[in-house]
């Protein structure tokens, strides 16, 4: 029997260090804590939070923030490395050091891969992986789950499709790994240069995951219960010219939402540059800003798991 | 060990003889227990030679160098059909097929520059899980990029 105290002191690395169980309690907690993301709940007042942001982020950084402060505990950190010792050159892991020295709990984004594993091979204090390179963002995909079981109650039985850079956008790992616990219909829908890479594939097969690729959205849209979206970025492009061709093929707008389900949940990691049209967000369709908005009761929920505070 | 080789190369006092070494990776072998040449031991090779079992094969003798069973079973990842005999007073004292080990740690070079364990100047040592023996792969621990034999003879500066 999974519960509260599994979690406790746990890192969080990859969604694979999870399952399906710990999945259900932290949902509960997430549900719980929905009452209080806008008010406080003072469980957490003697511990601190030490945010390491090597990388940008808005979203993440801000919610864990929020979630830390409605739970009546102190943050602590960085975003960027321009004001800190790393730009005299201090490495990775004397950084962890120091803020495992002055915290309970440490959240990390940088671009590299498996940093967050290595720091949590450092640290005492509990480890969040905010997103490491493109591999992992185990907190954004149990995010984008919590959206869907909130949305339809379950996870089983469902079709959904992930459309966009499939390749190199972290979140999509993430989540994929997160919907091997399910029973779900995947549905990757991306430009060719874009599919995903050869260890993702590996890993659907040997989850006996169902699942199939196609390079034009409106051959799945109607088959559809959620529609996950990612970005596409420039830069992963040689050539402009394609890119602009790409980004018009793969735009979601009236004219694709039409063909799907009435019920049909669009969803976004965001940032939102022009991949989903303006025009969708007033469709009931949008489920978008939802979703970032249940970022802070989940990361409230993580937190709680994670430093204890009482159930 | 066939006949014929056995007229090649003398028998050795003290050390280990990997036999069954797939034709042409006795080279490999030896890189991969990292003896050079220039440490002194004394090493036979034999390259090609008939075999039974493989047609054809290398053999390599190490005379003087004491090598763990761990440090011997990481042959596998060049040579998976190889056996080693343990040689103490020209007498075999034990005899065993290598088998690659689930975790390599510290060995091979990850592929992916963006991996944390190819930074400098961070205290990280490299460590890879075995995802299949045949064909072979490895996972980069830390950053999840697969690996196959052809990476890891790379990383080993074979190729």
């Amino acid at each position: 029997m999974v519960g509260f105290l599994d979690w406790f002191g746990r890192d969080i690395i990859s969604v694979l260090d999870f399952g399906r169980e710990d999945f259900e309690v932290l949902f509960t907690e997430a549900l719980n804590m929905e009452k209080y993301a806008k008010s406080r709940l003072d469980v957490l007042g003697d511990k601190v939070l030490a945010l390491a942001f090597f990388e940008p982020s808005t979203r993440t950084r801000l919610s864990f923030e929020t979630a830390m402060l409605r739970l009546g505990g102190s943050v602590i950190g960085f975003s960027g490395t321009e004001a800190t010792s790393m730009a005299k050159g201090e490495n990775l892991a004397d950084t962890i050091r120091m803020l495992d020295a002055y915290a309970n709990a440490i959240v990390i984004r940088h671009s590299l891969e498996g940093a967050a594993k290595f720091a949590a091979g450092i640290a005492e204090s509990p480890v969040i992986n905010a997103g490491d390179g493109s591999q992992n963002h185990p907190t954004q995909a149990m995010l984008d789950l919590y959206t869907i079981w909130r949305e339809f109650k379950v996870i089983d039985g469902l079709s959904i499709g992930i459309l966009g850079d499939l390749r190199y956008a972290r979140v999509v790992n993430s989540l994929v790994q997160a919907l091997s616990y399910y029973r779900v219909r995947l549905h990757l829908i991306s430009p060719e240069l874009l599919r995903p890479r050869q260890e993702l594939v590996e890993f659907m097969e040997s989850r006996g995951m169902k699942y199939d690729w196609t390079n034009d959205p409106y051959n799945v849209i109607n088959d559809l219960d959620v529609l996950y979206v990612v970005r596409i970025q420039r830069e992963r492009f040689p050539d402009p010219m394609e890119y602009e061709r790409i980004r018009g093929a793969y735009k979601v707008n009236l004219k694709l939402i039409e063909r799907g389900k009435p019920n049909l949940v669009i969803l976004h990691p965001l940032p939102r540059i022009d991949e989903v049209d303006f025009t969708v967000d007033n469709t009931p369709q949008a489920r978008y800003f939802k979703q970032a908005g249940f970022g802070v009761p989940l990361r409230m929920a993580l937190l709680r798991l994670v430093l204890g505070g009482g159930s | 060990m066939s006949g014929k080789s056995e007229l090649i190369i003398s028998k050795i006092r003290n050390g280990v003889v990997i036999d069954h070494i797939p034709a042409g990776r006795a080279l490999l072998v030896l890189r991969l227990l990292g003896i050079s040449g220039r440490d002194g031991f004394r090493v036979a090779l034999v390259m090609n030679v008939e075999s039974r079992k493989l047609g054809t094969k290398d053999i390599v003798k190490i005379e003087g160098r004491e090598l763990t069973k761990d440090e011997l079973n990481l042959v596998a990842l060049v040579a998976p059909t190889a056996t080693v005999n343990m040689i103490r007073d020209y007498e075999v004292v034990s005899k065993f097929k290598v088998t690659m080990p689930n975790v390599i740690e510290g060995l091979l070079k990850c592929k992916n520059p963006k991996c944390i364990t190819n930074q400098q100047r961070e205290p990280v040592k490299s460590r890879f899980r075995l995802v299949s023996r045949e064909p072979l792969k490895l996972v980069c621990d830390y950053c999840g990029t697969m690996h196959e034999l052809s990476d890891i003879e790379k990383s080993l500066g074979l190729v």
